[in-house]
């Protein structure tokens, strides 16, 4: 549905986007996962034609980005980033004039808000000002102005930020159900990692203008696994030394840390998980935690992050990235 | 075959064509509806009202109590005279607008572009399916449209109540002539909210544009005479006698040529000329060329022939000003914030 090939944005010297080439399935939710400044806003912005590639092309739906942004603008709604609404204008004032700018009649925009303030659980401060709205009521009225157009594609970027965690779960299943019942193709961009596991079939890691990896999350866990390391850690109870030593008596072991109180992480050459639970049952150790690392998003990013930062020191000389990665936000 | 297909093309072309104007039609409509409906509602046409009518009345007052005067030097065009005449240091209506009229385009326009950036509703209605230009047409022609309202409300109230006053009825040439007189003072007002428009697409904050906006003002309503006749004064000095004969006129051209930069002056000239059919010459005349002229009003085509000029010039700037709005605007990245 959306396809990039070699899309390309340079403001002046700097690289926004880089030889992109990225390929979204008919009623996928695709999430574009960057740092800030990594050029996800700048990807959205030409998919919807308001700013120019330097080079490559983009199309939803064969429709050229570029060239006939009419008609692009025409199955795409967009969810910008801090969603505005014209404060003097109550939140269906501000529906029904996004239903013209669309070219609705009357008779289906007057239907379609009150079918989309139902929706979206808008309908009792449909008739207030939207300058008296909370941060979550405007996302929510924003994905009810999107729907007005009855978009086969939704674009959104960054929609979770600063939404409190009741606000987000709900605004999740909203997202969710508008490509699982309505089979819309969605394309979020984000750089908070939880949030995009729960709704994402596939993500795509886009660091400094470029796609470093993308595929499904359990796929992504793979492709950063290094060969023969794993990292275990745990935490049990009683943590005492025995349980060091034993630790270090097992095969493969290549390091073992207590730096965390209350943890140890084991490094190894082999995956020791059935040793180690083997005995830590047998001796009467209460397991609290037990994780091999590896597996969820925020290590997969963090890894990818990781290798974008060396390839950037190795490259430059310099990294500047320690900024982003304290940004991320977790739930 | 090809004959077909050419008529099928050229069809095709036509119904696209169709379908583009409907389009544009219909969403510049909507822009131009709610801009209008927001300019109604928000508190700042309270404000500009408020100010029109203080101005209105007030000059109103003055007139009548003027009029007498202006009436014994010179009884014709009398209705004219509710627009021109001051009276008790009041100034008239017309001064009165060539003042307050740049203020209420600035009004209407500072915070044009740069509140819907902030707002974060650009990006919105942007990616909605519409042209990028018809945001600010839109905006523009409702802007305009609410001059037009309020100059003629304001104008033709003035009329009505000086009637009651004095009595006198307007005769068919004063109707046009007032007629014109709003026209340019529509215009007048329109270059002024495109100026505000064209700061508010480059600047970042509305303070920002209103403070350029206001400073633009000032400079053309009070420094542009204090520039030109200083610039006169350094190129054609007249500082002795032989300077004096040589120099006065050359001196006087010249500093009318740089006001007349300045649509305030523009403004003024055209309106003494429209609402009074006693001017005859705009720029300096000598002693002999006004041997031997008839002591008689100029008819309206003449009054016209005078200041046509005038009108194009403001006309020209207005689509200047709004043409680099226009550029600047399409050419912006639309990621502000």
């Amino acid at each position: 549905m959306i396809q990039t090939s070699d899309l390309s944005r340079a403001y002046g010297e700097k690289v926004a986007v880089n030889h992109l080439n990225l390929s979204v399935k008919k009623g996928e939710v695709f999430g574009l996962l960057g740092p800030n400044g990594a050029g996800k806003t700048t990807t959205i912005l030409m998919l919807l034609g308001l700013t120019e590639p330097t080079a490559g092309k983009a199309s939803i739906d064969g429709i050229d980005c570029t060239r006939n942004s009419m008609k692009v603008k025409k199955i795409t709604g967009y969810l910008p980033d801090n969603v505005g609404f014209y404060p003097d204008m109550t939140g269906r004032e501000n529906l029904r004039f996004t239903g013209r700018l669309n070219g609705l009649d009357e008779e289906t925009i007057r239907k379609r808000i009150d079918e989309l303030l139902e929706r979206v659980g808008m309908t009792e401060a449909a008739d207030k000002k939207t300058s008296t709205y909370s941060r979550g009521m405007r996302q929510r009225l924003g994905i009810a102005d999107v729907l007005m157009k009855d978009p086969e594609v939704i674009i959104m970027d960054e929609p979770t930020l600063g939404l409190d965690p009741a606000a987000m779960n709900e605004f999740l299943k909203l997202i969710r159900d508008l490509a699982v019942k309505d089979g819309r193709t969605i394309l979020v961009s984000s750089h908070q990692l939880y949030q995009i596991q729960q709704i994402c079939d596939r993500v795509g890691i886009f660091v400094d203008g470029k796609l470093i990896a993308c595929g499904a999350i359990d796929e992504l866990g793979q492709q950063v696994a290094v060969k023969d390391h794993y990292e275990l850690v745990f935490s049990a109870d009683p943590m005492d030394d025995k349980l060091v030593s034993f630790a270090g008596t097992l095969p493969g072991v290549t390091g073992i840390n207590s730096e965390r109180k209350g943890y140890l992480t084991i490094e190894s050459e082999k995956d020791l998980r059935k040793d180690l639970t083997a005995f830590l049952g047998a001796n009467g150790y209460a397991i609290s935690e037990f994780r091999q690392k590896g597996g969820d998003l925020d290590e997969i990013y963090e890894s990818y992050f990781k290798k974008a930062e060396e390839e950037e020191v190795k490259s430059n000389g310099s990294a500047k990235h320690g900024k982003n990665r304290s940004e991320k936000q977790k739930q | 075959m090809a004959v077909q297909n050419t008529a099928k093309t050229a069809v095709k072309s036509k119904n696209n064509e169709k379908a583009y104007r409907e389009s544009r039609r219909s969403s510049l409509g909507a822009l131009f509806e709610k801009e209008m409906s927001d300019h109604l509602r928000s508190r700042r046409i309270i404000i500009i009202i408020m100010i029109i009518m203080v101005a209105t009345i007030a000059s109103i007052y003055g007139a009548v109590n003027g009029i007498s005067d202006a009436i014994s030097s010179d009884s014709h065009f009398i209705f004219l005279k509710y627009y021109t005449t001051s009276g008790n240091s009041i100034p008239s209506y017309t001064s009165f607008m060539a003042l307050i009229g740049p203020f209420i385009g600035l009004m209407l326009g500072f915070d044009a572009i740069n509140s819907e950036r902030n707002d974060g509703t650009l990006n919105r209605l942007l990616a909605q399916p519409i042209y990028r230009d018809t945001v600010i047409i839109g905006k523009f022609l409702a802007g305009m449209a609410l001059i037009a309202i309020l100059v003629l409300a304001s104008g033709i109230l003035t009329g009505a109540v000086g009637y009651l006053f004095i009595g006198i009825a307007p005769g068919g040439e004063e109707i046009i002539r007032l007629l014109i007189y709003f026209l340019y003072t529509i215009v007048y007002i329109s270059f002024w909210l495109a100026m505000s428009m064209l700061f508010s697409v480059y600047s970042r904050h509305s303070a920002t544009s209103a403070l350029a906006s206001i400073a633009i003002w000032i400079l053309f309503a009070i420094f542009m005479s204090l520039i030109a006749s200083f610039i006169a004064g350094a190129v054609y000095p007249i500082n002795n006698e032989y300077e004096q004969a040589v120099n006065t006129l050359p001196n006087y051209t010249l500093q009318q040529g740089i006001n007349r930069i300045s649509p305030y002056y523009l403004y003024s000239e055209a309106v003494s000329t429209i609402l009074n059919p006693a001017t005859r010459a705009l720029n300096a005349v000598t002693y002999a060329q006004l041997v031997g002229i008839l002591s008689s009003y100029l008819s309206l085509g003449q009054s016209l022939l005078l200041i046509w000029p005038h009108l194009i010039a403001l006309f020209a700037l207005t689509l200047v000003m709004f043409t680099i709005t226009y550029v600047g605007f399409m050419r912006q990245e639309v990621r502000g914030n």
